[in-house]
């Protein structure tokens, strides 16, 4: 591992280092610690600012490709000038509120979003000498940033002065509500195992390699692969993805909560839904996917960050592709599926998870058992639950016309 | 189990995606303004007047001005004025032509009407659809100049029908024409009945003479 | 520096906190309590307690502002409904008491209390300290108020479900 680290040290991977360092080493000291937060800040802002722009292109790319058409290829090249057509459209539309609005709030809903959804960057370690800020209760901190998105969505909904808005922000508050139970019962595990809070530690505890070649990444427990599950179903519920993209279901409702918004607001809610998506899949490869650690110890030698955006893109292109696939669901069926079924599955996890920590130095034949049982806690809840979520439910039978 | 119809789906799209890439028939957009695609013979787009050749086409157009389609059109939208004089057409018989020939391509509803009534065959449906104009009115009344269009032309949006409506003019040109030689024959004989006899008569009148 | 923060920060709980009372818009009170909890919460971070303070936001701002703002919009029937003034003479005067007598207890124990002066070092507590703490020798206290909010939300849905049950009585 010490030798892993000391090869992995190369020119590369201080890179991002050694520019900070280049462009304050000539402040003065107390100064300095300002410039390189204020330096940290942009960069986050850039580079998620861009990759913001890129997944707007590529989900629309992909989701025409997936429908058997090419998607956007108008503007400049392949359509890459894309997301700067929308942006110039977007800022340059009218920014109309509504006469009875409350003028205050519905201008401080959609920045109340935007920066708590900029503010969940902070914590996430990017690479191996690179996380914003370090601190003891990272991941906790992380999720009380995303639980101010409900107030936002709610202060959207009820400023707007339209029962539609409100209607609707009820609407998604019930879900954000619903899912945020899950989604912080499926990360409790890995607090479980790696017994610390902070980022950091959680990455160090998935960087041993077992039998020399496999990564000890959370996911490849059983306990691990039911949680990551579970927080990437209730991530996709939180930051109003399809197929749990109820509160603004664009072929059913206007907008949901957003109706009343237009132009720049607009774009703010649009940046934060996709950072908070972002950010919730950076969390998800820190918790489970072993966060910035290459796949093999012979591919080490590639910088730490680019396997953090590695992972982190194909999350999202995950995102995009469980976008494209599957319809919306019911209020109902999406509520019955959080309490009914990921709570549930959620709470044995974490009596997996005990069982798994407990079981810690079992070797030899009861290592084996010691899997046998995990994985039949994991798997047998799944089918029962499962079984007992769509009872009742056959596949539905079409007639078509002769 | 629950979660096997969600991977079914996953996979169905990642063959689609992946598809639109080597596979044609999974990426059927055709980028029009660049390509276009391939009409099908039956296609039809607002009427066209058929002329035989293309260097003359005002001098060969098949339309003897009869004004049927005018009268069937539903929305009334063919507006034609016979000539005074005629025009050999092309079997040479001397025919009205029109004078003045126009559609109005903001009226016509594409039915197709006008071609089913015409006994000539002189008046086809087009292919065109880039009917677009810059202005609401003179561009969008067409007349006999921008609508006549050769029978070559007709050949190659529609070789099929264009194959079985040149066999059927021939065809009745042929008979037209046997006819006219029978008919002339005819006429040759009865004018000739009266001559016919006569280099037989010859010898008789003098007898009766 | 620090102590300019603290107080700027402390006014603005106080102040949010104070007209949160006096406005006549209940949903524009909430918010306002909701920036007076999150100011606490940066007390709490300011005091090196980040696990409290990040507790504090996720179940106040997180789950509770959101059961407030819920309630407020369920049972308001119209603006003009919210009493300004109150009913009876009585009731004002028992109100004032109850307030008075509260206000107190606070400052009794405010007062009481045996304030360190000067800066001191708090005690360090990381997040491993306060779980042993909690699961160890707090865990009978935990459990008890894990029932006492048991049973209050029971409460709270027999509460909200005998509604149809009156109105099944209704037409006898």
């Amino acid at each position: 591992m010490n030798a892993a680290q000391d090869t992995g040290e190369t020119l590369l991977e201080r890179a991002p280092q050694a520019l900070r360092d280049l462009l304050t080493s000539h402040l003065p000291e107390p100064w300095r610690w300002f410039a390189n937060s204020l330096i940290a800040i942009v960069a986050i802002l850039a580079v998620f600012g861009l990759l913001f722009a890129a997944l707007t292109l590529a989900e629309r790319k992909i989701l025409g490709r997936v429908q058997n058409r090419p998607g956007p290829n108008r503007t400049g090249p392949f359509g890459l000038l894309q997301p700067i057509a929308d942006g110039i459209k977007m800022l340059s539309k009218e920014d109309i509120v509504p006469r009875d609005a409350d003028h205050l709030l519905h201008f401080l809903a959609p920045v109340t979003l935007l920066a708590s959804s900029i503010l969940a960057f902070a914590v996430i370690p990017y690479g191996r000498h690179l996380i914003p800020v370090e601190l003891d209760a990272a991941v906790l901190y992380f999720f009380c940033v995303g639980a101010t998105t409900e107030l936002a969505v709610f202060m959207a909904g009820w400023s707007s002065h339209n029962k539609y808005s409100l209607l609707a922000a009820m609407r998604a508050l019930a879900q954000l509500i619903s899912y945020e139970l899950p989604l912080l019962l499926s990360w409790l595990p890995v607090v479980m195992i790696s017994g610390t809070l902070s980022t950091t530690g959680i990455v160090a505890a998935q960087s041993a390699w077992r039998w020399g070649w496999m990564p000890t990444w959370h996911v490849f427990t059983p306990w691990g692969l039911a949680g990551f599950v579970i927080f990437m179903v209730a991530a996709l519920a939180e930051s109003n993805r399809s197929p749990f993209d109820l509160p603004e279901a664009e072929s059913e409702l206007i907008a949901g909560h957003l109706t009343e918004y237009s132009g720049c607001k607009y774009v703010f809610f649009f940046m934060a839904e996709y950072f908070g998506m972002t950010a919730l899949s950076g969390m998800a490869v820190t918790l489970f996917l072993g966060g910035w650690h290459a796949p093999l110890p012979s591919l080490e030698f590639i910088p730490s960050y680019v396997w953090f955006g590695a992972k982190l893109i194909t999350l999202l292109m995950g995102f995009i592709w469980i976008r494209a696939t599957f319809p919306r669901l019911r209020i109902d069926q999406l509520t019955r599926f959080a309490w009914k079924f990921l709570v549930p599955l959620a709470l044995v996890n974490l009596g997996t998870t005990a069982f798994w920590s407990l079981s810690f130095g079992w070797t030899g034949p009861l290592l084996a058992a010691r899997c046998t049982v995990a994985v039949i806690l994991v798997v047998v809840p799944f089918v029962l639950l499962g079984r007992r979520l769509s009872s009742g439910l056959t596949p539905r039978t079409y007639s078509y016309a002769p | 189990m629950l979660g096997t119809g969600l991977l079914q789906g996953l996979a169905v799209t990642a063959k689609n995606f992946a598809g639109s890439f080597h596979d044609p028939k999974r990426l059927t957009t055709v980028e029009y303004p660049e390509k276009k695609s391939v009409i099908p013979e039956a296609f039809r787009n607002f009427p066209f007047l058929v002329s035989e050749n293309a260097e003359d086409p005002m001098g060969t157009l098949r339309c003897v001005a009869c004004q049927i389609c005018e009268k069937e059109c539903p929305p009334q939208c063919i507006y034609i004025e016979k000539s005074k004089d005629k025009k050999p057409d092309a079997s040479g018989k001397m025919q009205i032509y029109p004078a003045v020939f126009r559609i109005d391509s903001s009226v016509c509803m594409n039915c197709q009407i006008c071609v089913e009534v015409c006994p000539f065959d002189a008046i086809k449906m087009d292919h065109v659809y880039e009917i677009a104009t810059s202005e609401r009115f003179e561009t969008l009344l067409l007349d006999r100049h921008d609508l006549a269009k050769p029978n070559s032309y007709f050949h190659q949006i529609r070789p099929l029908e264009a194959a079985e409506v040149d066999g059927r003019l021939t065809a009745e040109r042929k008979a037209a024409e046997e006819k006219a030689k029978a008919a002339a024959l005819a006429k040759a004989a009865l004018a000739a009945k009266p001559a016919a006899p006569a280099p037989a008569a010859p010898p008789k009148p003098p007898e009766q003479a | 520096m620090t102590t300019a923060l603290l107080i700027l920060i402390a006014l603005v709980t106080l102040c949010s906190a104070a007209t949160a009372m006096l406005l006549r818009n209940l949903i524009h009170s909430v918010l306002l309590l909701i920036g007076s909890w999150i100011g606490v919460s940066v007390f709490y971070l300011f005091a090196g307690a980040e696990f409290v303070a990040f507790a504090q936001v996720l179940v106040y701002v997180g789950a509770v502002s959101m059961v407030v703002l819920f309630a407020v919009l369920l049972t308001r029937r119209s603006r003009a409904d919210m009493a300004v003034s109150p009913d009876t003479q009585s009731r004002a005067v028992s109100a004032v008491l109850a307030a008075g007598a509260v206000l107190a207890v606070l400052l009794y124990a405010v007062l009481l209390t045996p304030l360190p002066s000067g800066i001191s070092q708090g005690p360090s507590a990381n997040v491993r300290q306060i779980g042993t703490e909690l699961m160890g020798t707090h865990a009978a206290a935990l459990l008890v108020i894990g029932m006492i909010l048991t049973v209050a939300t029971l409460g709270g849905v027999v509460i909200a479900s005998t509604d149809g049950a009156s109105k099944k009585e209704g037409p006898k």
